[in-house]
């Protein structure tokens, strides 16, 4: 098969510009220790609200500046709908829905996640600026969709 | 082996009864692309903070009107087209009528599809955007409907493949010509890929909206819908392809490039579409991170064959342009025929899909993601694919098929060539919005002009995509313009009397491996090893957790 010159050498830049980008994604998720959530364990959204760790939903602490915080999604609405995070604390979300598919997503920061009935959803992010944070729900929940926020307050 | 090359030249014209049924396929779906449009207004003005929703009768909430656009432009308008569009190509390309009954059996499920969907939809009975994901629940009517319009597209591939496989018993030893090879792989791939959805909704969803199983998998379920919903998106593209490859280079007066290279390219789509669905469930709790790791690696894969069709596309438009009188480095991007409205909506289609394939493997970056997921920036990223390539492309396939199908001569060719110009600014100003405003948090998929909350920048973000989509809708009432006049006042015997298939520079081997690669079928294994490769873990090591009843909750 005959191919031009000038097509050759586009498809090896491209093919080299590819495989640079999944080198610098292996880098941030290796190196720079940037996870993505990954298998936790099930459970039954029906006794969510019975059971801990969901059945008193907030930030605890776990450790020296290391933090877990509990959020339950429920329509339409986040349980707690505020956390008050200190400065520099290194904080664990543990987080599953009551009802339907919702998000979390805390605006500004890389913790966003969906929360899936059934499924618990795990995510660390160190909270390394003071300041105030949206926590939206981003996906779509039924019709009270657009009222579901909370807020994370660095401090 | 040696096989001979065979160019028809007549113009091969379907019987005027087979058609018409094609033509009703694409009317189908040009009446998609009007509801589609008109509630998108409404979600882009939304955006903007004015809520003209009031002004819509029957319509009960946002999310309804959001589903109505996602379910008419994404899975009606493209498929109603393809339907239509990929037939036609595949019995002009070998000469031959396609099979009458299975025709029939197409259009008649996607109506029966339609219908179905429209009154689940219409009635507020399924609100649950196109995505459907469970445990929202639908009426039954709106799984049974989308799976006969999945089953229409596998009634169409049918026929296809019926009509080439008795062209090539005619015909041993040749080459399959390209556009029908082209057109069957694109919706063989397609077949391959909606299996999940079609195993989700008749399997699960639909016995579950039925009252026959109490309770599904949210996740799944969703799973399901991403195993066919990134390959879908490919499914929406590769009828595009068809026609930048295939017939483009024609009507620019240009050459396509390389017969073997697009033949691999579609083969490439063929393997690689599938096996990446987890890079849309990146931010999914209940999969492993390594298996995104091996999805994310296969979508930068499925990103290499439309870089070869960056190339071959561009060179296949300078022969064009240097062949009408086009010189020096860039002179020849002025000679092509601008004014020629099908080629000026397809050329705008592959400029914005830049940013769309750029902004798609932004997306597709593993941990990148998680800064766009689900923000505004996703719709900003599709409306520069699904809503500018395929978009536009069907748009300039319809200013030369409407006048090839009924005759009659294009109305004002030149005000429609400007429509998609007025398309792509608008396209730009509403992706910068979008775009942006995803990045400064703003979520997809909300109603913004009532919403609880704002943050920094939205603002201007929402007024942007406001304009910009108005702006959108303008140019899409042009083109409404000029196809109604076509059909009302079009003078008749005025019309194009072929379709516009491109000879290749480089044409099909006669000898050699590269025959092989008309072996659709060997593909198609190939690429189902690739799926058990990339979706056999998860599913190997799945245990199903079916605790959620239904929420009607719209």
């Amino acid at each position: 098969m005959k191919v031009h010159v000038y097509e050759k050498a586009f498809l090896w830049v491209g093919g080299v510009m590819l495989v640079l980008f999944l080198g610098a994604l292996t880098y941030a998720s290796l190196a720079m220790g940037i996870q993505l959530p990954g298998k936790v364990a099930q459970l039954d959204p029906a006794e969510v609200r019975s059971q801990p760790p969901f059945s008193e939903p907030g930030l605890r602490q776990v450790g020296e500046n290391e933090y877990e915080a509990v959020v339950l999604g429920q329509i339409w609405s986040f349980a707690p709908s505020e956390l008050r995070i200190p400065l520099g604390a290194k904080v664990t979300f543990i987080a599953t829905s009551a009802d339907v598919i919702h998000g979390l997503h805390i605006e500004g920061t890389r913790v966003n996640v969906m929360l899936i009935p059934g499924q618990i959803s795990k995510v660390t992010y160190t909270f390394d600026e003071p300041g105030e944070h949206l926590m939206i729900c981003h996906e779509y929940c039924g019709s009270g969709h657009h009222l579901m926020y909370g807020k994370v307050i660095v401090e | 082996m040696s096989a001979s090359v065979v160019y028809d030249p007549r113009p091969y014209r379907l019987p005027e009864g087979q058609l018409r049924v094609l033509t009703w396929s694409m009317y189908i779906a040009i009446a998609a692309m009007a509801a589609g449009m008109a509630h998108g207004l409404a979600q882009a003005l939304s955006y903007g903070g004015i809520d003209v929703l009031q002004h819509f009768p029957g319509l009960k909430s946002y999310y309804q009107g959001l589903t109505v656009h996602g379910v008419a432009n994404v899975l009606v308008l493209t498929f109603a087209f393809s339907n239509g569009f990929l037939p036609l190509l595949v019995s002009r390309a070998v000469s031959r009528p396609l099979n009458g009954p299975l025709l029939h059996a197409t259009f008649w499920a996607l109506l029966a599809g339609v219908v179905l969907t429209s009154y689940a939809v219409t009635s507020n009975q399924a609100s649950v955007l196109y995505t459907a994901y469970a445990p929202l629940q639908a009426h039954w009517t709106y799984y049974l409907g989308l799976a006969l319009v999945v089953v229409s597209t596998w009634l169409a591939t049918a026929n296809m493949s019926l009509t080439v496989r008795a062209w090539r018993r005619e015909h041993p030893g040749e080459r399959t010509p390209l556009l029908a090879f082209i057109s069957v792989a694109s919706y063989a791939m397609w077949v391959l890929a909606s299996i999940p959805i079609a195993v989700s909704f008749l399997g699960f969803l639909l016995p579950w909206s039925l009252g026959w199983i109490e309770r599904v998998d949210p996740l799944f379920n969703r799973t399901l819908f991403w195993f066919t919903g990134h390959p879908i998106v490919y499914a929406w593209l590769l009828p595009a392809y068809v026609s930048w490859y295939a017939l483009i280079p024609r009507q620019v007066g240009g050459k396509l490039v390389s017969d073997t290279l697009t033949r691999g390219v579609f083969i490439l789509f063929l393997l690689l579409s599938i096996p990446t669905g987890f890079h849309h469930q990146y931010t999914d709790p209940g999969i492993s991170t390594k298996m995104k790791a091996l999805h994310a690696l296969m979508t930068f894969g499925v990103f290499y064959p439309s870089l070869a069709t960056a190339f071959s596309v561009t060179a296949s438009l300078e022969m064009g342009g240097r062949a009408r009188g086009g010189g020096g480095l860039l002179g020849w991007i002025r000679k092509l025929p601008w004014g020629d409205p099908s080629v000026a909506a397809q050329l705008l289609a592959m400029l914005t899909f830049v940013l769309g394939g750029i902004t798609g493997l932004i997306n597709a970056s593993y941990t990148v993601n998680q800064v766009v997921h689900n923000t505004a920036w996703i719709p900003g990223h599709f409306h520069m694919t699904v809503g500018s390539a395929v978009f536009l492309t069907i748009i300039g396939v319809t200013y030369w098929a409407v006048p090839y199908l009924t005759g009659k001569k294009l109305w004002a060719p030149k005000l429609a060539a400007l429509q998609p110009w007025v398309y792509s600014i608008g396209l730009f100003i509403f992706a910068r919005g979008l775009i942006s405003g995803g990045l400064q948090g703003m979520p997809r998929r909300t109603f913004m002009a009532q919403a609880t909350y704002t943050g920094e920048g939205w603002e201007l973000a929402g007024a942007l995509t406001a304009i910009g989509g108005s702006i959108m809708t303008v140019s899409i009432l042009m083109f409404f313009l000029v196809i109604g006049m076509t059909w009302l006042v079009g003078k008749q015997g005025e019309a194009p009397t072929d379709i516009p298939i491109s000879e290749a520079l480089s044409p099909p081997a006669t000898a050699g491996w590269t025959t092989k690669l008309d072996r659709l079928g060997w593909w198609v294994v190939a690429a189902i090893v690739l799926i058990v490769i990339a979706y056999g873990p998860f599913f190997l090591t799945y245990s199903m957790n079916m605790v959620s009843p239904g929420f009607r909750i719209f």
